[in-house]
């Protein structure tokens, strides 16, 4: 994992330093409301509909134990004994008084983390593939690019008041688990036909009340000119972005009404000025730099076992709920004898995303005892434990039993996604939380929602789809209506490399229809599909929306 | 309306401002008011003849000058820059940064932050890239 140097020390401890000073600076009246806003937004706080809330990176999505028992620490000290994972890899707090958030980012100082740009008009956290390092299908692992990306981007003068908010994400996966064509960036790496290593630059992906699927700006740009790309691109929206009306002001808005010929121009130009500058371009990153940043994201020495595990198959054998645990929530990992463990922080009828102290506790102490000290947060809201030995399966499993997060349910269909909406969310329309919960208890069965197969729903409060709703293959949106909840449901949406936005089913739903109208849907697509293995995005695209909407409205 | 430098406040004793559509005619050392959506590549020709570019800054929240100033470094341009209008001190170092001399602010604004605020903002944190990049250029 990446260790921070003497920089990143001193940054991190000025920063909270900084902030204790522009908070002061607030009262005294040397900044206004307006002035003070943005600062304490790019510093992770919100204010929102109770409290403040906290905003704490998790860059890429990779944490140690240690780390995992500092957010614990700070959710029983700080916060009302939980957490919540959310879509952008990062865990939020949602109950902060604004006189503990210095402590707080102290705390976090202490364990090499912050809070630094999680929010406002700059380049946000960088998110990446959640089984980076440990997946099978990896060409390359992201992160070491993710890093580079959050040294370039903390704090990059230039970029710290742009027209909106800004958001990459990387994968070293052909499949993508990053979900790379929503966001203003993308980067997939790949490799050329000679195997030189590169990217796939995509940009002006976005959800949001306009969802766009992301276009390939660069086919191939090879490695070390990442940053100066980045730059240009960086420097286009800047300066053309607009600034006229918040709700364009994004790149995907940009790159539309521009058109992507015009884009890859603009950029391009902006790329080779850099590349002719004398001396090549500042931003430029150091080679020793990035040697050293790969060298912290070398792979552990994993042992060399055979791919097969006696003491798991046995295991397997007399206990049929580890062997439905172990189907749906580990996937393959690149070392014989490992898995990759999808831990589901999606109990029925909870929260999705919400983890206890004592979860998160357990969490770091399995990702120590079990995980080369390693856990990920993933876009879905789990948790990840990347590199467990098959051989120790049947224990993480039992200790997860414990603390109560062994629901087998990874990919399935109580696999929620749900942003806090009105239970939290200051700009929410519906609650989503509620929601989510019931339609996981009408799930819950673990044989159905097992026959059932890959299915993903994904819940927003608002138009601002911050629960990905429409990437979701049932995407559920809340609205208001004449102060009355009132259900979108979208359909055929995906999240990853065939990546889809979701189509609208038809008219809203009050709350206590959409679990119902949901059960139609999913007897419809059992009913129809060709074998039990074509998942249900697969039966949608092959039969079209119909079967499906009349189900919906079926009553 | 005092003009910020890195020792503190200074009256403006600048010269009267061309605008750019003027900018063919003006002598030498001339003071250009230069608008956020021009191209700098159109001003380059005339860099020699200019003592001074401003750039306006209608809200703190606009953050098209840093790009301006930005290119307009990256493309030669060596007299004196100057943002004006809504900078912020937490912003002094960033402007500073991006290619910027000195920041003109209005008297509201430098009663509400006066000058040993914006002295102490040159001692706010630096990022930590450009201390990475500053080592290895030294090294
Ligand atoms: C609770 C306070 C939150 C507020 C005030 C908030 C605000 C917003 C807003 C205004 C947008 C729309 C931006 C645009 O289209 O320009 C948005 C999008 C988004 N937010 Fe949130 N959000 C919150 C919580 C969350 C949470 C908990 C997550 C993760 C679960 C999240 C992740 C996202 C994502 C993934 C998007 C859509 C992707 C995109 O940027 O286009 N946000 N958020
Ligand atoms: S989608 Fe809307 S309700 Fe949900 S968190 Fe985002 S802004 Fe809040």
């Amino acid at each position: 994992m990446y260790r921070y140097d003497e920089f990143d020390h001193d940054y991190v401890r000025a920063r909270v330093a900084e902030f204790r000073d522009q908070t002061q600076r607030r009262m005294d009246g040397a900044l206004t409301e307006d002035e003070y806003k943005p600062l304490r937004l790019q510093n992770g706080l919100y204010l929102q509909l109770h409290a403040y809330m906290l905003r704490v990176a998790v860059p890429y999505g990779t944490l140690s134990s240690r780390q995992m028992r500092t957010l614990a620490m700070i959710a029983e000290r700080w916060d009302e004994g939980y957490g919540h994972f959310t879509t952008r890899q990062n865990i939020q707090y949602n109950w902060t008084k604004l006189t503990d958030v210095g402590d707080i980012l102290d705390a976090l100082a202490d364990v090499e983390m912050h809070a630094i740009q999680t929010s406002g008009n700059c380049i946000r956290n960088v998110t990446a593939d959640h089984f980076a390092g440990a997946a099978a299908d990896e060409i390359e692992d992201p992160r070491p690019t993710a890093e580079l990306i959050r040294q370039w981007s903390t704090a990059h003068p230039e970029f710290a008041f742009l027209p909106r908010k800004f958001k990459v994400a990387v994968t070293g996966s052909p499949n993508d688990r990053a979900v790379t064509k929503a966001h203003d960036i993308g980067l997939r790496m790949l490799r050329d036909a000679d195997g030189n290593p590169g990217y796939e630059v995509i940009v002006g992906g976005g959800l949001g009340r306009t969802p766009m699927i992301g276009k390939v700006i660069r086919d191939f740009l090879p490695k070390a000119d990442l940053l100066p790309y980045l730059e240009a691109i960086l420097r286009v929206y800047n300066l053309h972005g607009r600034r006229d009306n918040k709700y364009k002001a994004r790149i995907k808005i940009l790159v539309h009404e521009t058109g992507i010929e015009d884009m890859r121009a603009s950029v391009e130009a902006e790329f080779e000025r850099q590349m002719r500058e004398e001396g090549g371009p500042v931003v430029l990153a150091d080679p020793k730099q990035v040697e050293r940043i790969e060298a912290y994201f070398a792979p552990p020495a994993f042992a060399d076992l055979p791919a097969k595990s006696d003491a798991l198959d046995a295991a397997m054998a007399s206990d049929p709920a580890l062997a439905a645990w172990v189907a749906t929530n580990t996937s393959e990992h690149r070392a014989n004898g490992y898995s990759i463990v999808t831990v589901a922080i999606k109990g029925t009828g909870e929260a999705p995303g919400d983890a206890t102290t004592a979860q998160m506790r357990a969490l770091a102490d399995l990702g120590e005892r079990y995980s080369h000290d390693e856990l990920r947060i993933s876009h879905e809201q789990n948790v990840i434990l990347p590199h467990v030995k098959r051989d120790d399966l049947p224990a993480v499993y039992a200790a997860l039993q414990k603390a109560e997060l062994a629901s087998a349910n990874a990919g399935l269909i109580t696999d929620i996604i749900a942003c806090p909406g009105l239970d939290y969310c200051a700009l929410a329309t519906a609650r989503s939380i509620p929601v989510a919960q019931d339609l996981s208890e009408r799930f819950a069965e673990p044989a159905r929602a097992k026959a059932i197969g890959n299915f993903t729903i994904k819940i927003s409060g608002c138009i601002n789809a911050c629960g990905h709703h429409h990437v979701g293959h049932v995407g559920i949106l809340g609205l208001e209506k004449s102060g009355i909840e009132n259900y979108q449901i979208t359909l055929g949406g995906d999240h990853t490399e065939t990546m889809a936005v979701g189509e609208r089913a038809g008219p809203g739903m009050s709350a206590a229809e959409v679990g119902p109208a949901i059960e139609r849907l999913v007897d419809a697509y059992l009913e129809r599909r060709s074998n039990d293995d074509e998942r249900f995005i697969d039966t949608y695209r092959r039969l079209g929306a119909e079967p499906f909407k009349d189900a919906l409205y079926a009553a | 309306m005092p003009i910020v430098t890195d020792t503190g406040f200074v009256p403006d004793d600048s010269p009267a401002l061309v605008a750019l559509e003027d900018i063919a005619v003006g002598g030498e050392g001339i003071a250009l008011d230069m608008p956020l959506d021009a191209d700098p590549e159109v001003v380059a020709p005339h860099f020699n003849r200019i003592g001074l570019i401003v750039i306006p800054f209608p809200s703190f929240a606009d953050g098209r000058g840093f790009s301006l100033a930005q290119r307009l470094r990256a493309l030669g341009y060596r007299g004196t820059l100057r943002a004006n209008g809504h900078v912020i001190t937490d912003q002094y170092p960033f402007a500073r940064f991006c290619g910027f001399d000195e920041v003109q602010i209005d008297d509201a604004l430098a009663t509400r932050q006066p000058e040993d605020l914006w002295l102490a903002a040159k001692d706010r944190p630096v990022p930590p890239f450009l201390k990475r990049k500053a080592q290895a250029w030294v090294a």
